[in-house]
């Protein structure tokens, strides 16, 4: 805790760098999970799953 | 500024208090001050607005029970649950029934071949459904309108070029719009499943105009619409039996599809919106309990003064 306070949080820089670049991996590791979730849900009905038999 | 700083500081909230009072809601609300008129007031208030809020829902009530209509069942459609995408399968058949049987006489002018494009089929074959059709397109160079094929920025074509013309055609009826229709009629695919498989031979007493049949589904029963989904009416491509359940099962799907071209980006987004509101649930639990860690944790002692 306190190694992540000392390096990140303690200087408005080094905390706004924390923030956005923290903010980049959450919005992927959602994107990217959710986008799994609804594709393993609907296996077989979606586009992507029927697409190779038209292509 | 002095004079509204002095307000705030006057204000009740603001003031130190006792902790054990700061607990009681009655020192934070206002209503002890009001006059009884005032409090009836806002009770008579309260009782109108929930006997009109009852009135309107027992009206609503009756009227769907007036109506001589029968309600189309809730039907097992794949789509229903709440992060049940549409099938994919299914809405292109439902567009090769659509393309068949209903253009014949329902137009779709808010659906365009793009639309088709990673939906239900390929940009190759998108193209190629859009190249079927002729649109008239101008001026040219020399001011003249003429003929072309189809493009994938083209809308599908409407049988009629204008209402009446429809209705002239169709003994007085419109056949409306398909392109929302599955949003725009009580009940949705339901609807659209039961009325496409419900028709019957009218009852005794019934009395049907010229070109008109009886569907139980339609309200009033008689429609203008004569049964088109037959078995074996169509074929599908890729070789699914196409009974008459199935082809109504195909198209209005594929109609829900048209009607909400959203609706898998929707219930995609509701699984992220789950985890963002998950995520600041959590954040915003511990900040609370952080914040009131120190109010709960601490004990008020009475030590009472030594009598010497």
């Amino acid at each position: 805790m306190k190694v992540i306070y000392n390096t990140l949080f303690k200087r408005t820089s080094t905390y706004a760098v924390a923030i956005i670049a923290s903010t980049f991996f959450f919005e992927r590791a959602l994107d990217v999970s959710s986008v799994a979730i609804f594709e393993s849900v609907n296996k077989g009905k979606l586009w992507k799953d029927i697409k190779a038999k038209y292509e | 500024m002095a004079a509204s700083l002095r307000r705030f500081h006057g204000l009740r909230l603001l003031k130190s208090t006792p902790a054990l009072n700061l607990q009681q809601a009655k020192n934070l609300s206002s209503t002890g001050s009001w006059a009884s008129g005032n409090k009836k007031l806002i009770g008579a208030l309260g009782a109108i607005t929930g006997g009109v809020g009852a009135l309107l829902f027992a009206l609503e009530q009756s009227v769907q029970a007036s109506g001589g209509e029968v309600h189309s069942p809730a039907q097992a459609w794949n789509h229903k649950g709440l992060l049940d995408a549409l099938d994919h399968q299914s809405v292109r058949r439902g567009y090769e029934v659509y393309k068949q049987v209903c253009s014949a006489c329902h137009s779709m002018q808010y659906i365009a071949y793009r639309n088709l494009v990673g939906v239900s089929h390929t940009e190759a074959e998108a193209k190629a459904e859009a190249e079927q059709i002729t649109v008239k397109d101008g001026p040219d160079d020399t001011g003249n309108y003429f003929d072309r094929p189809g493009k994938l920025s083209d809308y599908f074509p409407s049988p009629y070029p204008n209402e009446e013309a429809a209705r002239a055609a169709n003994n007085g009826a419109y056949p409306p719009d398909l392109s929302y229709i599955v949003s725009a009629r009580k009940g949705g695919e339901d609807y659209i499943f039961s009325l496409l498989t419900g028709y019957h031979d009218a009852p005794a007493g019934v009395v049907l105009r010229e070109g008109q049949y009886f569907n139980p589904y339609f309200p009033g029963g008689a429609i203008s619409m004569a049964q088109v989904l037959y078995n074996e009416v169509i074929e599908y491509e890729d070789g699914t039996a196409p009974t008459q359940s199935q082809l109504a099962k195909d198209v209005a799907t594929f109609l829900k599809w048209t009607s909400e071209p959203e609706h898998d980006d929707r219930k995609q987004l509701l699984i992220k919106v789950i985890g963002i509101l998950g995520f600041l649930t959590v954040v915003s639990y511990y900040i609370k309990r952080h914040k009131w860690s120190s109010l709960k944790s601490r004990k008020i002692v009475f030590v009472p003064k030594d009598k010497k």
